[in-house]
């Protein structure tokens, strides 16, 4: 009963306003999500993926519909929904155990001992293959290093629901891969909820449970959901010649190329949308990409 | 190894040619060090000889009423002067001290009940003098500035209604000239702090305010667009852990509005060590302008020279001062990156 009704997004819409009118970015958006489910976004840019993440993270409020999770609405964000930040945030003045220390220090006040949140903080960084740079600070650790140690923070909050937002996405291919493969083991392992975006379809196919596509904004709203049904634990090795999830990634990348076509590739001429749904226009709706790479990683490995 | 750590230290002073000069010295990097201490080296100490030379050769073709514009030799000269006329000081006020306290030893030798008074030696201040005047007094405006500057700042930088109430305020009192404000400050001073055994003097503490009022702005403004510039990620990570109010500005606002705090707090130091100066010159109060004024005043044929070794005094102080705010900044600031020149 509670592991069906877990996180529940209900007609989810949300305008921004702008200087001409309010903006629709999101139209209509239902989704349910089980207890555990590994859920990735995908669509093109400003096609609201991160909209929809910030609203079940709490830092946006729809403007229509709202976000239910363990019966409970979500109206402000809050810890049990620890959000991975694409660009990592995190404070360039701590080391990586300060910066891990902040989020622990602030939820287990009072419910754990100085000792225990220590062993916990340790325990946490040792799950992202951290431990040896604890003392580090960021800009004396890598672009993936510093991920890890932004996921280390969120999963050191004991949340609900892991919210990642294109945590790869500057990320190269090989340490991608690292990345994808930890993030499987510490899921498969703690079994939290997990909405992620991405822009990468094999990144999508090989870590999901369901993939979530999305329609081309303005308004726009789920396109299709395709469940993945590749046995758990995964191996990108093994998969890479398996027929069944060549299946799954033909899909989404029609669903992508030929149903959802980039706006202002190969756009009939006539088309008035151009304009509107350039992700250059509506900075809200996806906050500040600096880089946008739609990558279709053909080659993975 | 130690060399090594020697080589960051200065570093950290940001003299160049010295990183140069320890590389030199440095065991490790002698082959490439040394045309690298040519460059860093020679090009400045060419500009400056080019300079003295200029300076020579021009000076000595203008005529004014105190004599010939001193050159660079005469101003050297006369900067030892002012060494010998301080330790000449000196000296006659220990033997001052020495002669009263001979002289009350004598009386209460005489009469055990003797009254004996100690009175305080008075002779004019010297160029030293002056100069140590001049450092507590911008240390004082300086550190006041600061400690009301920066608590404004972060609340400007957090409140927008704070914000809109002030800026007009601060934009207005900005650009006002110290001349400006010395005359009602010296007035306010004259009025307000009235008291029959002050421990600082009025002219001491006229100059210390105008230089404060001075030093408020760029420290106000940096500082409110250091906080209210704070990572919007950074903000929302404090959102989603829920920090409380002061939490997050005690570990994310703050520091990461350091570095702009500290840009504030150099153009302040500038602006009021060139205040403190001008300040002391118009209002007669004892420092460095007033040694500069009273030379002009005096006319003697060694004044000009005199004022131009006060000229470089100050632009040596004003360039030790500001090297010291960059190190103060180094130390606390996490973002080293920020820190060029």
């Amino acid at each position: 009963m509670k592991a069906k009704n877990h996180l529940e997004l209900t007609h989810v819409s949300i305008d921004f306003p702008t200087d001409t009118g309010p903006f629709r970015a999101l139209d209509d958006v239902s989704l349910k999500i089980d207890k555990g489910q590994f859920i990735t976004l995908i669509g093109h840019s400003g096609c609201g993926k991160s909209t929809v993440l910030n609203i079940v993270a709490g830092l946006h409020r729809a403007t229509a519909g709202g976000v239910i999770l363990n019966g409970r609405e979500v109206s402000e964000p809050g810890p049990e929904r620890a959000v991975v930040f694409q660009n990592h945030s995190l404070l360039p003045w701590l080391s990586a155990y300060e910066n891990v220390e902040l989020g622990v220090k602030q939820v287990f006040k009072g419910k754990k001992s100085r000792a225990e949140m220590r062993q916990w903080i340790d325990h946490n960084l040792e799950l992202v293959h951290m431990s040896h740079a604890r003392d580090k600070r960021p800009d004396e650790i890598s672009g993936g290093m510093k991920q890890r140690v932004g996921i280390a923070r969120a999963l050191a909050m004991q949340p609900e629901v892991l919210l990642m937002d294109e945590p790869f996405g500057a990320l190269d291919a090989l340490t991608r891969a690292h990345l994808q493969d930890s993030l499987m083991e510490i899921h498969a392992a703690l079994g939290n909820t997990v909405i992620m975006i991405t822009h990468d379809v094999d990144e999508a196919v090989l870590l999901s449970d369901r993939i979530v596509m999305m329609t081309n904004g303005p308004a726009a709203t789920i396109g299709e959901v395709l469940e993945i049904e590749l046995e758990r634990p995964r191996e990108r090795l093994a998969l890479a010649d398996d027929p069944q999830y060549n299946h799954y990634r033909s899909d989404v990348l029609r669903f992508l190329y030929e149903r959802q076509k980039r706006p202002g590739e190969e756009l009939a001429p006539d088309s008035d949308s151009t304009a509107a749904t350039d992700s250059n226009s509506q900075p809200i709706a996806e906050g500040d990409k600096t880089q946008e790479n739609i990558a279709l990683r053909v080659v993975s490995n | 190894m130690s060399t090594a750590t020697a080589i960051n230290k200065y570093q950290a002073y940001n003299f160049r040619f010295l990183d140069h000069l320890l590389a030199f010295l440095s065991r490790d990097n002698r082959s490439g060090a040394a045309p690298r201490l040519i460059v860093a080296l020679g090009i400045p100490l060419a500009a400056i000889a080019i300079f003295l030379l200029l300076w020579s050769v021009l000076a000595a073709k203008v005529q004014t009423s105190l004599g010939q514009l001193p050159g660079p030799a005469k101003v050297w000269e006369q900067a030892l002067v002012l060494v010998d006329e301080h330790q000449a000081a000196r000296a006659k006020e220990e033997a001052f001290y020495a002669r009263q306290e001979e002289r009350n030893a004598q009386k209460l030798a005489a009469d055990a009940n003797a009254e004996v008074r100690i009175r305080a030696y008075t002779g004019a201040p010297t160029f030293f003098d002056q100069i140590v005047t001049s450092l507590a007094t911008v240390a004082t405006g300086f550190l006041i500035a600061s400690l009301i500057a920066i608590p404004i700042g972060i609340v400007t930088g957090m409140s927008h209604t704070l914000y809109s109430a002030l800026n007009p305020l601060i934009q207005l009192f900005k650009p006002v000239s110290p001349l400006a404000w010395l005359p009602i400050v010296t007035m306010v001073v004259s009025a307000v702090y009235v008291t029959d055994n002050p421990f600082f003097a009025k002219s001491f503490l006229t100059s210390a305010i105008t230089v404060t009022l001075c030093c408020l702005w760029p420290t106000i403004i940096n500082t409110a667009v250091g906080v209210s510039s704070v990572d919007k990620d950074l903000l929302n990570v404090s959102r989603v852990l829920r920090l409380p109010w002061l939490t997050k500005t005690m570990k994310i606002v703050l520091p990461s509005s350091i570095p702009m705090m500290f840009t504030g707090l150099r153009l302040s130091l500038g602006i009021g060590w060139m205040v403190l100066i001008a300040a002391e010159m118009l209002a007669q109060n004892p420092g460095l302008g007033k040694f500069v004024w009273d030379e002009f005043q005096n006319g003697s044929s060694n004044s000009l020279a005199r004022i131009m070794v006060a000229v470089l005094v100050i632009g040596l102080i004003g360039f030790g001062l500001d090297r010291g705010m960059l190190l103060l900044q180094r130390k606390f600031s996490w973002d080293k990156s920020a820190i060029t020149r």
